[in-house]
Parts: C-alpha cells; structure tokens; sequence
C-alpha cells in the first residue's frame, strides 16, 4: 500500500513538473531567439499575461480550447511586433522598455478581466492526448505520455529551435546579428529585420506560453503568471542560449516547484514556513546565473541597440 | 553670448525637454482613447485626474507624499545608471529597507525622536543598502546581470516581507484576537516622521527627499567618488587605465541606489498614517510599485538627480490623479497601472531621441560660444 502510494506520489511529482515547465519552456525558447540576435526583450511577463487573459476570455466565450491557444498566438505576436519597434527601431533602453511591457500587461489584463469577466469562472482545460501504446506503459506512460498536445509541441520546439539557430542561413544570421551586428551589417545582413523577427517569435511563444498557462489551470486571474516571465528570461541565461540547456533548466524548475507543492501537501513543509519555501525558485536562479555567468558568455551585442557608424 | 547662439540653445535645448512631455502626452491619449472604450468621458476623467493631483492644499499634499518614494527611488537609479547599471530592484530595496528599519524600530527601547528618528532611517538605507550591494557584487565579481538579479531579489525580499510580518514581526494583538493581519504592532512614537506643520498629513519626508537629491548631485559631480561613477558609467576601460577600482566603483553604485530604496521603504514606514508595517502579500501592496515608477521619474529627469525632483512631483500627481480618475468615472484602478506601462514605454522609448535633441543643442552651444569669442577677439 505505502509502495503504491510512494509510487502515485512520485509520477504526480514529475508529471507536474513537466507541466509546471510547459511555459516556461515556450517563453524561454522565445526569448532565447530575442536575445541570440543581441535583444533582452523583459516584457515577456507582461506578454504572457495578456496572452493568457486572451487565451483564458476566448475559450471561455467559445468553449474551445485550440480557439484559446490561437488567441494566445495573436496577441502574443501583436506585442512582440510593439516591442520589436520599441527595442529595435526606436532604439530604447532594454533594461528599461520592457518592465513598461510588464506594467502594461499586468494592468491591462487586470482591467480586461475585470471588465468582461469578474468573477472568476472556470474554462475548459486541455483534453488529455493518449499516445497509442506509449500512454499504456505501466509507470513510465503516466508519467511521460499522458500529457495535453501543448506539452509535446513546447518539447518538439526544443529541436526545431536548435535546427533553426544552428543549421539555417536565417539562425546564421541570427547569431551573427547577436555576436557582431556591425560586420554583419557591411556583409549586407540587415540587421533590423533579423531583429524584428526574432523579438516577434519571442513575442508571439510568450503569448502561447501564457495562453497554455492559463488554459492548463482552466482559470484566470490577476497576476497569474506571478512573476514567470522573468523566470523565463533567467532560464535563458542559465541555459547559456542554447535550447537545450534553456529546456533543462525549465524542467528542473518545474520538478523543483512541483517537489516543493507536493511537499507541502504532504506537510513536510509547515505553513508557517511556506513564504520561506517560496523564496528557492529565486535563489536557485540567482545561483545558477552565478554558475553560468563564470563558465559562458553572452551574446556579445546582447542588449546594446544597433546605429549604423557609432 | 550673441543672439544668434542664444535664439540656437533655445530652439534645441527645449525640444530636448519636450520630448519626455510629448511622451507622456502620449500616453495619456491613449488613456483617453481606453476610457473612452470603458464608457468613461475621458474629459471628465482627466480634469478628475487634474484637480486631484494639484487643485488644493489636500492634493497637493498627496502628490507630495506620492512623489516622496519616487524621488529617493529615482535619485538612486540615476547615481547606478550614471555607472552604467540598471536597477530593477527598487521593490526589493523598498521592502528590505523597510523591513530592517520596522525591525530596529521594535528592538530599540522607546528613546526621543531626537535619536530613534536617525537611526531608524539609517536603518532603512542599510537594509536597502544590502539588497543593493548583493547583486552589485555578484555584477563586479562574477558578472551576472544586474537586471535579473535585482528582479529575483524583488521576489526574495516580498517573501521574506511575508514570512517576518506572518510569523516573527506580527503585533502580538493580532496573535491574542485570532485576525492574525499580517502587520506590526504599531511602532513606537519617537520613530514618527515629524509633521511639517505641525498638524496635517504631510510629514517631513518630502524634505528629506529633496535634499537627498541635492546631496546626490553634489556626490555625482563635487566628489571624486561621483567622479569615478561617472567614468565608469562613460567608458569601463577608459576607467580602469585611469585606474580608477572599476568593480569597487560598480558595487558602490548599486549600494548607494539601494540606500536610495531602504530610505524610501523606511519613509514608508514611519510616514504611514498607521505608524505599522504591513503587507497584503505583494510587494505593490507595500510599495505601490514606486521601485518601478521611480524608474520613469530618473528618465523624466534626464538622469539629473536634480531634475528629478519636479519628475517625481508630477509623477506622483499622476498616480494621485489616478486615484481620483478612477473614482470620478468609475474604471478599475488597473487602467492606471496600465497608463503607467505605457508612459515608461514611451518615455523609454523616445529617450534616444532626446539625447540626440540634447548632443546637438550642446555642439550648436560650443559652436556658438567659440564664434561669438573669435568675434570678439578679432580686431575690428
């Protein structure tokens, strides 16, 4: 009995990190094509939460989830396009534009929920996908294949964005624009264009993510992302810009998070101690830049805007 | 000076200062584009807004009290930009700092004003002076971003805000009664921002904050620390053949910002009408996202320390203003911090475009200045 138990406890503990790390991992691989071409777009929270008010308010009038997702997508690229002019043609600050990003979105969403929903109601979530076969697995096929379809498309993203950064002329391009925009400015590579693409895919996968958040909890509310966003932007980092590393750091994320919620509904963490529970996702990060800032190094253009002969 | 050079400073150096206006004016129009979509009249709101913020002693006072945090917050971001590092962290500094002086508050033995005042307030630079130095360190020393690390430590801090005002730092009555309000017992008297006239709601924080803005500039530009600052921020390399200690100088900055922060949280504090720290689990709840409005407030000001004192006055007439929109035409108070995105967005945004304004007001001055002078030294 205690073995079946340890046994249910241990497939609930993975397979809720796995979704836990779900939009982390569709932000993250956004933001890692953003910052590769040398742009640090920090409103991905912001993005996030209005895509998943848009996700959540769409399937909430329709009924239909993929309506949902789809919904997430617009909005997503919408706002990566506004944050692409912000950052890459009016040549703003990054450090700074995108907590204005942030701020807009963290409102914005507020008043749109407020407006047209009020009372929290809660929507149709994801159906769950069972792969023939794999799903039937004893133990590994609870654990592994038993996931809504968002789930595999966010991981099949993993090796498309590695193809694409690294074995296409576009992903030359942009690591090229990232590492040194001026020569590859006078190889004719243009350099705002690259940019403006990348900072919309990062756009648009943050809008996803947010949409897949809010449609995997089947709820809206104010904040709901609580700060994922930056998260996400961090797990870049720790992933030093590669997808595979940013992809690991979203799972270890998410099982961390899912260990700490299945301990405390166990009660191994007391009540009284939560708030402290809560702070080791943010300290874990900052350790992990630590590790990361002294064995990799960033994109070298990474947040510096780009002028022709400065 | 000739005319010509003076009719030259006054075209480019004032479209320079209007930039940042036109910015907000921006904003605020599409304030009223989404009242309008609210059904709200935006004219109603807006003079709402106006009359809120400035129209009266009252108002007056808000906007002032408003403003308090969003100056120390934005002298601090300018003395880190100076040294080319962005500080995100203003929340996080706000609460630490707040957090260190209510505790040095509830330790200390009741002594006069005279002493406790100092030395809460010193308490609160120094606990916004520690979430400062950690990521300025961990920038010099192992070169982690500044921008992440100051966020993380946002989300740290309002934890620890929650765990101490939960738990350790609870009023004892709350206890006793069972409410369990997550807030201090209130803090002792002789801690109480002393009021400016006597009687009222405006306490001296305000006061405190100009002059910290003052002795902020005399730092940046009559010191050799604002010197080193400064060249840091200009050009690291430059800096460090000068042999200027670059890493000391970045830490210094992030440190000093910090203080800026804990200054804040603390006025926060002692300035409320409660006298009691408390948390309704979000670090907004506490700081009313002055560590993020601070930010808009430095650029305002052109990153001028002095220039940001009429920045964080009419940015905290906004926020009140706010208030009073929301009340007089009935939208969530959300649409203001949405308003407040925007005007970050769009102030940020045309940044570039002002310094650009300001370098060739400044090249049209020099030009003018040495013309006017070879007229003058020329033989007739």
């Amino acid at each position: 009995m205690s073995e079946l138990l340890t046994k249910a406890v241990l497939v609930a503990t993975i397979a809720g990190g796995i979704r836990l790390a779900v939009p982390l991992l569709l932000a993250s691989l956004g933001e890692t094509f953003g910052q590769r071409s040398g742009v640090l777009n920090l409103g991905v929270d912001g993005i996030m939460l209005l895509g998943a008010f848009g996700g959540y308010y769409a399937v909430l009038e329709s009924g239909d989830v993929w309506l949902g997702l789809a919904a997430g997508i617009v909005i997503g690229m919408l706002l990566g396009v506004v944050s692409a002019l912000i950052s890459v043609t009016l040549l703003a600050e990054q450090g700074i534009s995108g907590i204005g990003v942030y701020l807009f979105g963290l409102g914005l969403s507020d008043l749109l929920f407020q407006r047209l929903v009020g009372t929290p109601t809660p929507i149709p979530k994801f159906p769950k996908l069972d792969i023939p076969g794999l799903s039937d697995i004893p133990v590994i096929g609870e654990t592994l294949f038993q996931f809504s379809l968002i789930v595999y498309v966010a991981v099949a993203l993993v090796p498309i964005s590695i193809f694409v950064i690294n074995r296409t002329t576009f992903g030359m391009k942009v690591r090229s624009v990232g590492e040194n925009p001026e020569a590859a400015d006078s190889l004719g590579v243009s350099i705002t264009r690259v940019r403006w693409i990348t900072v919309t895919i990062g756009g648009t996968l943050a809008g996803v993510a947010g949409a897949a958040l809010a449609i995997d909890l089947g709820i809206f509310q104010q904040n709901l992302t609580n700060a994922q966003g930056f998260i996400a932007i961090a797990l870049v980092y720790f992933g030093a810009w590669r997808p595979l590393g940013v992809m690991t750091g979203a799972l270890l994320y998410g099982l961390v998070n899912s260990l700490v919620l299945q301990f405390k509904t166990l009660g191994i963490i007391p009540q009284s101690w939560s708030d402290i529970a809560a702070m080791a996702p943010a300290l874990i990060t900052i350790l992990a830049l630590v590790v990361v800032a002294r064995r990799f190094r960033q994109p070298a253009a990474l947040t510096k805007p780009f002028t022709r002969g400065t | 000076m000739t005319t010509a050079g003076a009719g030259l400073r006054s075209r480019s150096r004032y479209a320079a200062y209007l930039v940042p206006l036109g910015a907000v004016g921006t904003a605020l129009l599409i304030g009223a584009l989404m009242l309008v979509l609210l059904d709200a009249n935006p004219i109603e709101g807006f003079g709402a807004m106006l009359s809120g913020a400035f129209g009266g002693a009252d108002a007056l006072t808000s906007t002032a009290l408003k403003a308090t945090p969003l100056l120390f917050v934005g002298v601090g971001i300018t003395i880190a930009f100076r040294a080319n590092v962005i500080n995100i962290g203003g929340e996080g500094q706000m609460v630490a700092g707040g957090l260190l002086a209510t505790a040095v508050a509830l330790v200390l033995p009741d002594w006069p004003a005279a002493v406790m005042l100092p030395t809460v307030l010193v308490a609160g630079m120094v606990g916004g002076a520690i979430w400062g130095a950690v990521p300025g360190a961990l920038k010099a020393y192992y070169g982690v971003n500044e921008i992440l690390s100051t966020i993380m430590l946002n989300v740290v801090a309002v934890q620890l805000m929650n765990f101490l005002l939960r738990g350790p730092m609870i009023d004892p009555g709350e206890i006793e009664r069972g409410t369990r309000i997550p807030q201090t017992q209130r803090l002792q008297e002789g801690a109480d921002l002393p009021l400016l006239f006597g009687s009222g709601r405006l306490h001296i924080g305000p006061v405190i904050a100009a002059l910290v803005a003052v002795a902020a500039y005399i730092l940046l530009w009559r010191t050799p620390v604002g010197f080193r600052v400064r060249a840091v921020g200009q050009s690291t390399d430059a800096a460090r053949y000068a042999g200027i200690p670059v890493k000391r100088t970045i830490v210094l900055a992030l440190t000093l910002a910090g203080a800026m922060g804990g200054l804040a949280g603390a006025v926060l504090v002692f300035g409320s009408e409660s006298h009691r720290m408390v948390t309704d689990g979000s670090t907004a709840g506490f700081t009313g996202n002055a560590g993020f409005n601070g930010i808009v407030a430095a650029l305002f000001g052109g990153l001028h320390p002095l220039w940001a004192i009429p920045a964080s006055f009419l940015f905290g007439g906004l926020l009140v203003g706010g208030n009073a929109l929301q009340r007089a035409v009935q939208v969530p108070t959300a649409l203001i911090l949405a308003l407040n995105g925007l005007v970050v967005v769009f102030v940020v945004a045309s940044d570039r475009y002002r310094r650009t304004l300001g370098e060739r007001a400044s090249q049209a001055e020099t030009a003018a200045k040495l013309a006017a002078q070879a007229a003058a030294e020329a033989p007739p």
